[in-house]
């Protein structure tokens, strides 16, 4: 005779809860950071190395790199003035928390303000396994073409900023913005977007002043990385 | 891919749930998976068979429970199924809704045989 017992629990939970120890960890360290996650070719690394080259004069950044097997992007992201750190996944298609939290062991996190972990390109699975960021970060593409959200409904769904990349290419694409803003707006009401070119650098000092004032709200809650102030002062 | 991780996970809460209630064999796993939690049950199953072996959930019935995304509609009040290529509300076409359902993503019961029945071994 078999029993039926009742369990109720969230698949992925473990992952959950060691995301919530990042979180709480990265808090108490005072370092602000942000999940990038997109489709490969979106621009993540091109993102991340404008972001580097734009703020790393007045914050302390570091990247942390996941990648199925290459260091190619963690190579970029040290190329451009950040400390580096890969993880390679080992054909894992995501990042999970474990990975994330084995990756902060291995930087001086006193030396650093912003934390920038560059998902592995993919559009399902990451949506899936949070990291313990403070904020997690679609990075879109006009390429890809409007019908992501309406295909991809999970990550679109779960992220607190959008970037839209490569506006500079929509005269020769027909990418319907209106029909993709509808779709984000269903998932994700109000989510704040920021349409930019990593190649013209339009639209990319909004995205910089976003992080810059989700700093400065994130020390006023959390406190700042007094050590990285000492040494910046 | 990550269908393993995912698999894994719903070994562990199976089993940890079987041997509190002192169960001998595991007889089936009942799950919840929202259309928009994007698992792919053949992945699941094809993992499930390779990990589950000599545990007490081997050869366990996995038994999957879909539930498709349903929206309300803040505007009129619709409640409807979205199509793969519109969201928003087919009655007025506004596009501030709430998500009702498709976001489960959990274990919801297993089936257990205690020591000494029939068929537990």
């Amino acid at each position: 005779m078999n029993q039926r017992i009742s369990v109720v629990e969230k698949i992925l939970d473990a992952n959950d809860q060691i995301a919530s120890e990042n979180r709480a960890y990265l808090e108490a360290a005072g370092v602000f950071s942000l999940n990038l996650m997109a489709s490969p070719g979106a621009g993540k690394t091109s993102l991340i190395e404008q972001t580097i080259k734009n703020l790393s004069r007045d914050v302390r950044l570091a990247v942390v790199d996941g990648d199925i097997a290459t260091s190619l992007d963690a190579d970029r992201a040290a190329a451009a003035g950040a400390r580096a750190v890969q993880i390679n996944t080992g054909g894992d298609c995501h990042l999970d928390a474990i990975m994330l939290r084995q990756a902060l062991g291995q930087i001086d996190l006193c030396e650093v303000e912003l934390l920038i972990v560059e998902n592995v390109g993919n559009l399902i699975c990451p949506a899936n396994f949070q990291l313990g960021t403070c904020q997690n970060v679609l990075v879109a593409s006009t390429p890809e073409g409007a019908d992501k959200p309406y295909k991809y409904p999970g990550v679109y769904r779960g992220v607190d900023a959008l970037v839209i990349n490569k506006i500079d290419l929509l005269p020769y694409l027909d990418f319907d913005m209106a029909y993709f803003r509808r779709g984000v707006q269903i998932l994700n009401p109000g989510v704040v977007t920021f349409p930019l070119s990593c190649r013209s650098g339009e639209g990319v000092e909004a995205w910089l002043e976003w992080i810059r004032e989700s700093i400065r709200a994130f020390r006023a809650r959390y406190g700042s990385n007094g050590m990285a102030k000492h040494v910046r002062d | 891919m990550h269908e393993l991780t995912v698999t894994e996970s719903i070994l562990e809460i199976a089993v940890r749930h079987a041997r509190e209630a002192g169960a001998a064999r595991i007889a089936g796993i009942h799950l919840v998976l929202g259309e928009l939690s994007s698992i792919v049950d053949d992945s699941v199953q094809f993992y499930w068979d390779m990990i589950s072996e000599n545990t007490l959930a081997e050869g366990a019935q996995l038994v999957f429970r879909r539930v498709p995304v349903e929206l309300l509609c803040l505007s009129c009040a619709q409640r409807y199924s979205p199509s793969s290529v519109e969201l928003a509300c087919p009655s007025c076409g506004a596009v501030q809704v709430k998500i009702i359902a498709g976001e489960e993503f959990f274990v919801e019961a297993i089936d257990i045989q205690m020591e000494g029945s029939k068929e537990a071994k």
